[in-house]
């Protein structure tokens, strides 16, 4: 079984620094992790390998030190790794992020089965693997907890607000996955040393003969940032006074009904 | 899709098994905004087998015009069937906005519409407004957890789309007498092109559990809460105010509640109207799941926790104490 997994390098702290002429994110300086749910989606594709086969290959888009997170991946166990990197990339949107990305698969070949995070920590818009399955015209199931492969047929049972959906499809198939789907492993210490001398491929635009690169980039992007700002937060909310519980909850109460909130 | 010939905005009215969610009513009064803002028509896009029910609330809530495609092949959602249904309908129609909920099946289906149709999408706008001069939407966002907001536009393809969270806003006051005009639309979708089915479904919520991204009170409890038992004392103030129970992350790493409760960056996002955060620190990361909360009213013994920084209302105090005299106070003043 063929098995892509889409990984993204996500800032891990609350230092958000922005390029104030472009607008962009600046990436360089701040502490960086794998996107928590694309582990899961790491997983998912591993314990796919264990139980039918194949091989797992991992992806990510951004810049050179993404490749920390290809690493971290190999050590879990994925067997290739690719960064898909490229001046023409940057400054791309979920539109162009997702078919560079779909064009970067298509490249590698073949597929049945391609995974990723329910959704990025950062962005947070759940957008991009879905819209990738749309550029390879594949099928998709978002907010998977399992899949289970017959043949060609899959059955996932899928994550919405109101339940559990079983469902059935075929492969090839792209999935998103979520936290609970699975705890990801844990490396040894061995692969971890091993990983940090494996070979990571890059794949630049050159090597996308085929694509469209209109669709990519800052230009390729529909959606442009206008302005940033930091959200207004009322640090002056009312501290309620009292020296007992009861004389505590009174005065809330007070307040509330003051106020119509009850 | 053409910029100059481009029309009105459109709201998906999501169901579940025939039933309209909140948040598609909720876009039909920001829809009404933008349609006024723009000089446009606000249309409610409908699909499904059993259309009835949001039909009426696409009237009740005020939509000009309804669009509505039925058939059995949209008895549940797949990207598929409902895509091929936005795709035809864009086609012969050509809006000029397309409003989406941020659901699981919403962010789905906007990213199949978008890239079919190659065009802009902003996830999760939390405030939308018209720029007159341009028509375009300004589509407002949280990243970062919360700690950044973007203003976004899509300013050279139609189009332009964006999905918004459950509860973000308020579903608009019902319109009396409305009378939309109503265009049913015959599409059908054939079976092999719908490649994927569901064969099964297994509800989630045990009955008159309230879910949380539509609850109107949500008693949040974090690692103070120190066991699963001791949530009985947030159940309790909750079962008051007619509200559900939520938590920060280090509740459900301790196992104490599933997942499903969890509220921040990787739990839900929820805007209730009253939101109390007991013995939660204020996280970035929790915060940025409920810092939409039209109120919010923290209760923590260090009064220097960032939850604080948030709160409208704040008590220091021992949430073992405070919370259950807070539930005998309302229970005695709903009684008196
Ligand atoms: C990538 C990532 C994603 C995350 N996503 C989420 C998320 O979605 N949701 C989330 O919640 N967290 C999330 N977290 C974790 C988050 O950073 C915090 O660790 C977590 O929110 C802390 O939970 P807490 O406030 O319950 O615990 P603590 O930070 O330990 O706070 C406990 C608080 O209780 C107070 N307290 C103790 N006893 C009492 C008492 N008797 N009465 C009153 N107050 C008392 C203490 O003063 C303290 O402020 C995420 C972290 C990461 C790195
Ligand atoms: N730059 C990227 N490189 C690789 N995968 C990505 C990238 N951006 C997004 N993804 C994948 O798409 C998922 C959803 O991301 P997002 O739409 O940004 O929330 C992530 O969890 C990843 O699996």
């Amino acid at each position: 079984m063929n098995i892509v997994v889409c990984v993204k390098q996500v800032p891990d702290t609350t230092e958000i620094r922005i390029d104030p002429v472009k607008n962009t994110l600046i990436r360089t300086g701040v502490p960086s992790i794998m996107n928590p749910f694309d582990k899961n989606a790491v997983e998912t594709g591993l314990r796919l390998k264990d139980q039918y086969g194949g091989k797992v290959t991992v992806i990510s888009m951004g810049p050179p030190q993404a490749k920390a997170v290809l690493r971290e991946a190999l050590s879990m166990g994925a067997d290739d790794a690719y960064l898909v990197t490229d001046r023409a990339f940057g400054g791309s949107d979920t539109y162009a992020t997702s078919y560079i990305l779909s064009q970067a698969i298509r490249k590698l070949g073949p597929f049945d089965v391609i995974l990723g995070g329910k959704q990025a920590i950062d962005g947070d818009t759940g957008q991009t693997a879905p819209s990738i399955a749309e550029h390879l015209d594949a099928a998709r199931l978002t907010y998977v907890l399992d899949l289970k492969v017959e043949n060609d047929k899959v059955i996932a049972r899928r994550q919405v607000e109101e339940g559990i959906e079983i469902i059935e499809t075929k492969l090839p198939v792209l999935c998103t996955v979520t936290k609970e789907s699975n705890k990801p492993r844990y490396a040894t210490i061995k692969a971890k040393l091993a990983s940090l001398k494996a070979e990571i491929r890059e794949i630049t635009l050159s090597d996308l003969i085929d694509a469209d690169v209109t669709k990519m980039g800052l230009k390729g992007s529909p959606t442009k940032v206008k302005a940033t700002f930091t959200p207004k937060r009322n640090a002056c909310g009312v501290t309620i006074e009292g020296n007992t519980p009861k004389e505590l909850v009174v005065s809330l109460v007070d307040k509330l009904v003051d106020a119509k909130i009850l | 899709m053409s910029f100059e010939t481009c029309r009105d905005v459109w709201v998906f009215i999501e169901c579940f098994k025939g039933q309209p969610k909140n948040v598609g009513l909720e876009l039909l009064g920001q829809g009404r905004k933008l349609a006024d803002g723009l000089k446009q028509q606000l249309c409610a896009i409908v699909i499904g087998k059993d259309t009835k029910e949001a039909v009426l609330a696409s009237t009740e809530y005020g939509a000009d015009k309804i669009y509505v495609v039925e058939g059995e092949e949209y008895e549940d959602y797949s990207a598929d069937a409902y895509g091929n249904v936005f795709q035809k309908l864009c086609e012969k129609y050509d809006p000029n906005t397309i409003l989406v909920g941020a659901t699981v099946n919403g962010r789905d289906l906007g990213s199949k519409i978008a890239v079919t149709l190659r065009t802009g999408l902003t996830a999760d706008c939390t405030a939308l407004s018209v720029d007159e001069e341009t028509g375009n939407v300004v589509w407002e966002r949280p990243a970062f957890g919360g700690n950044l907001y973007a203003q976004i536009l899509c300013s050279e393809t139609r189009p332009q789309m964006g999905t918004c969270r459950p509860g973000a806003f308020k579903k608009p006051e019902k319109t009396l007498n409305n009378k939309p005009v109503i265009i049913n639309e015959t599409i059908k979708t054939p079976a092999e092109k719908i490649r994927t089915q569901v064969i099964d479904f297994i509800k989630a919520c045990e009955d008159n559990d309230i879910r949380l991204d539509e609850a109107e009170v949500i008693v949040s409890g974090g690692r103070a809460m120190k066991s699963a038992d001791n949530f009985s004392v947030l159940k309790d103030l909750a079962d008051v105010l007619g509200g559900t129970i939520g938590c920060s992350r280090a509740v459900v790493d301790a196992g104490w509640l599933p997942q499903s409760k969890q509220v921040g960056q990787t739990g839900s996002t929820v805007s209730p109207k009253i939101y109390f955060a007991c013995g939660i620190s204020g996280a970035v990361q929790h915060v940025a799941g409920m810092s939409e909360s039209k109120t919010i009213i923290a209760i923590n013994k260090d009064e220097t926790a960032p939850i604080f920084e948030v709160a409208d209302y704040c008590i220091i105090g021992d949430l073992f104490e405070v919370v259950p005299a807070l539930t005998k106070e309302l229970q005695e003043r709903q009684q008196g």
